[in-house]
């Protein structure tokens, strides 16, 4: 990889107010639930909930922006002695780790402050994996729109897809099929949803059976804790690979 | 070759010696941006093949060692300082050659290498990518109407180095609406209409002797083609 394109390209991104807006929010958030809640955790679960929304909508919706923001940039750089896949993977990666460290200064940091342990790991653990997945997913439907309105549109509706209509269909399935044999299918359509891996992971670690939720119950019954967290790890990762694959075919064939 | 539904360009075949100005004219739509573009690897063809000194562009990117492009409209992160873009593209030919800094020093590019692109106005990101396009002494120019959005002293240092560089020996490649500017500069006109070669002349042939003005010539030899 051309480590002077990322490099820039990351500080740019340093450099943007927007990453530094999400920072500060991100803390002012995780200090008040640390503060306002005794049980640590049960700050970490609520902090968990809150960025399971945030970040994901943070990185579709900036991602995208960015990617289409970037476009004259990303042309200029095709124009030089470069390989295209190295371009994409500069700017994923840039964009990745500049949100990621947001999220470290916004959640790490006051979580490690508190000690809040090995569960707070995870949750750190938990929101990078996210980022990079939403990252992904934003310049998934990026290269898939020429035109920047439908790019956000679809990644609006990734969102809401993934956060809020993904758990109803889920709900009806158990609510449907509730007399059946069903765990395996459960499990499957849990890796479906990236956001619901990273809950059962943080809520494998914390161990609070009755914020589980039927797919984590699933999960742990399945799998026991460790090789529940370790399938949950390998599916997040595939949920960076395989979006990842397919955005740079389809950007190796675009026409700038 | 085309964009979506839409077809840029239809059956070109050129063959362009190096050691050259030449000037790609035609209305707007008429495929030149998509022409030079997909010399540079931007828009690939559907069909037909493109070389470069014998190779295939599709073979790899290394090609565009030897190329130097400027883009109508150039633009640059925000926060990206003038002297950071200069470091990545010097980084990306590592191992590079000696480079030419003649515009950076006409332009005056040291003076705001430590500015940030989203403080410099559209004239100033133009002057950057026209030191970019000529720092590495490249063997083939490409340049879509190049002082388009130039001041008029500017405009003057950038023809003088096209003429300076064509004595090198290279090829240089302008698109342009402006006649009277490719009648200084160019010594080949190729006329793309639809996305078709309409004419493809040494400017002397066009002029004929004449002493006409480039713009009256072209008219005239236009509407003298059956094809049109």
């Amino acid at each position: 990889m051309d480590k002077k394109i990322f490099k820039y390209i990351l500080f740019d991104l340093l450099r943007n107010k927007f990453i530094l807006i999400y920072s500060i929010i991100l803390m002012v958030m995780s200090f008040s639930i640390i503060y306002i809640g005794h049980d640590s955790s049960k700050a970490v679960i609520t902090i968990l909930n809150l960025i399971l929304f945030i970040i994901p909508l943070i990185c579709l919706i900036f991602g995208t922006i960015h990617f289409y923001n970037s476009r004259e940039f990303i042309q200029f750089l095709l124009t030089q002695p470069v390989n295209r896949k190295n371009i994409f993977r500069a700017e994923y990666l840039a964009l990745s780790v500049s949100l990621s460290l947001g999220f470290l200064i916004g959640v790490g940091f006051p979580v490690m402050l508190y000690g809040l342990s090995l569960s707070g790991l995870y949750l750190i653990v938990t929101g990078i994996s996210l980022t990079f997945i939403f990252t992904a997913l934003a310049f998934l439907s990026s290269v898939l729109n020429k035109d920047k309105v439908k790019g956000i549109g679809l990644s609006i509706i990734i969102w809401l897809y993934l956060t809020i209509i993904f758990d109803g269909l889920v709900f009806l399935v158990i609510y449907f099929f509730n007399d059946y044999p069903i765990d395996r299918f459960i499990i499957i359509l849990t890796s479906l949803n990236p956001i619901d891996l990273g809950r059962i992971l943080m809520l494998l670690q914390v161990d609070v059976s009755a914020l589980m939720g039927f797919t984590g119950a699933t999960f742990q019954k399945f799998f026991g804790s460790i090789l529940g967290k370790a399938v949950s790890i390998l599916f997040m990762l595939l949920w960076i690979i395989l979006p990842l694959f397919i955005s740079v075919r389809i950007f190796k064939k675009t026409n700038f | 070759m085309s964009y979506g539904k839409f077809k840029a360009l239809k059956g070109i075949d050129l063959k362009i010696e190096k050691g050259q100005v030449a000037a790609l004219m035609g209305p707007n739509g008429s495929g030149k941006s998509t022409l030079l573009k997909s010399i540079l690897g931007l828009v690939i063809p559907e069909s037909g093949k493109i070389l470069i000194s014998g190779t295939d562009i599709k073979d790899g990117y290394l090609y565009r060692n030897n190329v130097g492009y400027m883009p109508q409209i150039a633009n640059y992160p925000e926060n990206l300082k003038v002297r950071e873009l200069f470091d990545i593209v010097k980084d990306i030919r590592n191992g590079f050659k000696k480079t030419d800094e003649e515009l950076i020093e006409k332009f005056k590019i040291h003076e705001i290498s430590e500015k940030y692109f989203g403080q410099l106005s559209g004239g100033y990101k133009q002057r950057v990518t026209a030191s970019i396009a000529f720092l590495f002494d490249p063997e083939i120019l490409i340049l879509d109407e190049p002082t388009a959005s130039l001041d008029p002293l500017s405009t003057e240092i950038i023809k003088t180095k096209i003429l300076e560089t064509k004595k090198k020996d290279k090829l240089i490649i302008i698109s342009s609406h402006i006649i009277s500017e490719m009648d200084e500069l160019a010594g080949r006109i190729i006329y793309l209409l639809d996305g078709s070669v309409k004419l493809n002349l040494p400017v002397k042939d066009i002029k004929n002797g004449s002493g006409e003005r480039l713009g009256k010539a072209i008219t005239r030899v236009l509407s003298k083609s059956p094809k049109i």
